[in-house]
């Protein structure tokens, strides 16, 4: 009888590896909090943009000279009206999406198309109730994971790179390249890399550039306008760490689904995580 | 256990259903959160509070926003909103060159008085040359003279239960929805040094488009906190009564109150 079990078990090794308990409860909630948070963030963002859809280096926006690096509008043509979008000097035709977009019959000047705006119509003072309460609500989170992940250990063990992590960068790169994933007790170093990016240089980064556009903050901060260059400055870095967090969902969403999706969402609703096989046993792992 | 795995897989493919259809569905379904006098709607607005609070907190009453030096004045000053009040009583005054206009100081002041422009003029003067934010998003470096706020309410008095500083205008923004601009601070963004009524920019006159004769410079806040055109300043305890009672004109129309972020 014990003999059976043995050998059923000995078979099963090489095809399963650990059940473990990866994600703290901490971990999991901040986690959706934020999903929810960077959407109307994202959204009710890009409503504020529309309110004046120009971004400009420096303190101030150049009515009687240039300093645009990007702007979105539309203008008439032998054709009828375009949207265009000019970005650094080179100007694209974006009819339908930037600039002018809506149905055939209904065009509509706006920068982002309704589809991504909070409220779709224009509503600049509805977009700034909803990104304020959902700012406040991210960094109210990100204070809570941060004092949680210093003392349940999640940062020092679990997001901190070691030095075999950065050997081992090179085979983490080419494994992700080809789609295939080791999963380990912990993160690979590229998810290290990239959370670590995200909470340590993007979230700080969007969130200090936009304090540095509320005239209130710059009176008492005023170094807030130094580092960033200026309030436009700080306006543009605002809307690039905002695209470049939008990248980084679009890839943290393509892994999971690449990497297995129920495991993955598994281990950030319930905290439990299928190890590859092979993976040492530890105390406190399920089958 | 396969019972429990099963239920969990029907959970986990029913909450990414749940999620992804948030996101196709487009935003209309979340129009809702912008409803005045919705439920939503009201809970998302305490977060202003908050802002509110937390600077008044993180920010000295009487630290200076940023001034700049004569070179940062690239470009004349962006006109917005109203810029051409049409009302008979604005044109007259304008016809005269506001030589018959007269700034009212009222309600909860110890002695209620009015200014002429050229006793406005004559009293000290301050020059700021500051950054305009507008709401929508762009700035505009420009050299605004007046005088201080704080002074003309030492000059009138303040009674102990004044709470905010409402300002009255000649301008209606929108001649379909005739109502009349007005604004509204509190009593440490009116004392502040940099809160002048200006009648001065870059050096010359205020023109009609940026406020003539008078506008206030509210230099921790946005620009529509920043009224043109004013004719009156009230002391009040309470801001209900004015308008649709939310402190301003655009604060009535879904803006925020505080407006220094």
């Amino acid at each position: 009888m014990s003999l059976s079990r043995e050998n059923a078990q000995s078979i099963d090794a090489p095809v399963r590896g650990p059940l473990i308990y990866r994600q703290s409860l901490a971990t999991r909630l901040t986690h959706w909090t934020w999903a929810v948070c960077l959407f109307f963030l994202l959204l009710s963002g890009l409503q504020i943009f529309n309110a004046h859809p120009t971004l400009y280096i420096g303190n101030e926006s150049g009515f009687g000279y240039d300093n645009a690096v990007l702007s979105m509008r539309a203008v008439d043509t032998e054709n009828g009206p375009q949207g265009r979008t000019n970005i650094l000097g080179h100007e694209f035709n974006t009819t339908g999406v930037f600039g002018l977009s809506g149905t055939a019959g209904d065009l509509d000047v706006r920068g982002f198309p309704a589809a991504l705006t909070i409220p779709s119509y224009r509503d600049l003072g509805t977009g700034r109730v909803i990104h304020f309460f959902f700012a406040w609500l991210l960094v109210a989170t990100l204070l809570i994971w941060l004092i949680a992940s210093v003392f349940n250990g999640h940062l020092r063990r679990d997001l901190a790179p070691t030095r075999t992590d950065l050997k081992n960068l090179p085979r983490d790169v080419s494994e992700h390249v080809r789609f295939q994933f080791h999963h380990g007790r912990s993160y690979n170093v590229l998810q290290k890399l990239s959370y670590c990016a995200v909470f340590f240089i993007l979230f700080p980064l969007i969130i200090a550039t936009g304090l540095a556009m509320s005239p209130g903050m710059d009176a008492g901060f005023p170094w807030l306008l130094e580092i960033f260059g200026g309030r436009q400055t700080a306006r543009t870095i605002h809307f690039v760490a905002m695209f470049l967090l939008v990248s980084f969902v679009a890839v943290h969403v393509l892994m999971v689904l690449a990497a297995g999706p129920f495991n993955e969402l598994r281990s950030m609703i319930t905290g439990w995580y299928r190890a590859s096989p092979g993976t040492p046993e530890s105390e406190g792992d399920k089958r | 256990m396969s019972k429990l795995i099963l239920s969990r897989r029907r959970f986990l493919s029913a909450g990414a259903a749940g999620a992804s259809s948030l996101v196709l569905a487009g935003c209309d379904n979340l129009d809702f959160l912008g409803a005045d006098g919705g439920k939503a709607r009201a809970i998302l607005e305490k977060a202003n509070d908050l802002t509110y609070h937390a600077q008044r907190l993180l920010v000295r009453d009487g630290a200076l926003a940023p001034e700049y030096s004569e070179t940062e004045i690239r470009q004349g000053q962006r006109p917005n909103g109203s810029t051409d009040p049409q009302s008979a009583e604005y044109l007259a005054l304008k016809e005269k060159g506001f030589a018959d206009y007269r700034l009212a100081i009222t309600g909860l002041v110890e002695r209620p008085k009015s200014y002429s422009l050229d006793e406005l003029r004559n009293m000290p003067a301050r020059t700021q040359i500051t950054r305009h934010d507008c709401v929508e998003g762009w700035s505009c470096i420009a050299k605004w003279t007046g005088s201080q706020l704080s002074r003309i309410l030492d000059e009138t008095g303040v009674k102990p239960n004044a709470r905010y500083v409402v300002f009255h205008c000649y301008d209606v923004y929108d001649e379909s929805d005739p109502a009349a601009y007005y604004e509204s601070c509190d009593l440490v963004d009116a004392r502040h040094p940099q809160t002048i009524l200006a009648y001065g920019l870059n050096g010359q006159s205020l023109p009609v488009a940026n406020g003539a004769p008078i506008r206030v410079r509210l230099e921790r806040a946005l620009g529509y906190k920043q009224p043109k055109y004013v004719h009156t300043i009230e002391l009040a305890d309470s801001f209900s009564r004015f308008g649709l009672g939310k402190g301003g004109y655009w604060e009535d129309r879904g803006y925020d109150w505080y407006g220094g972020i």
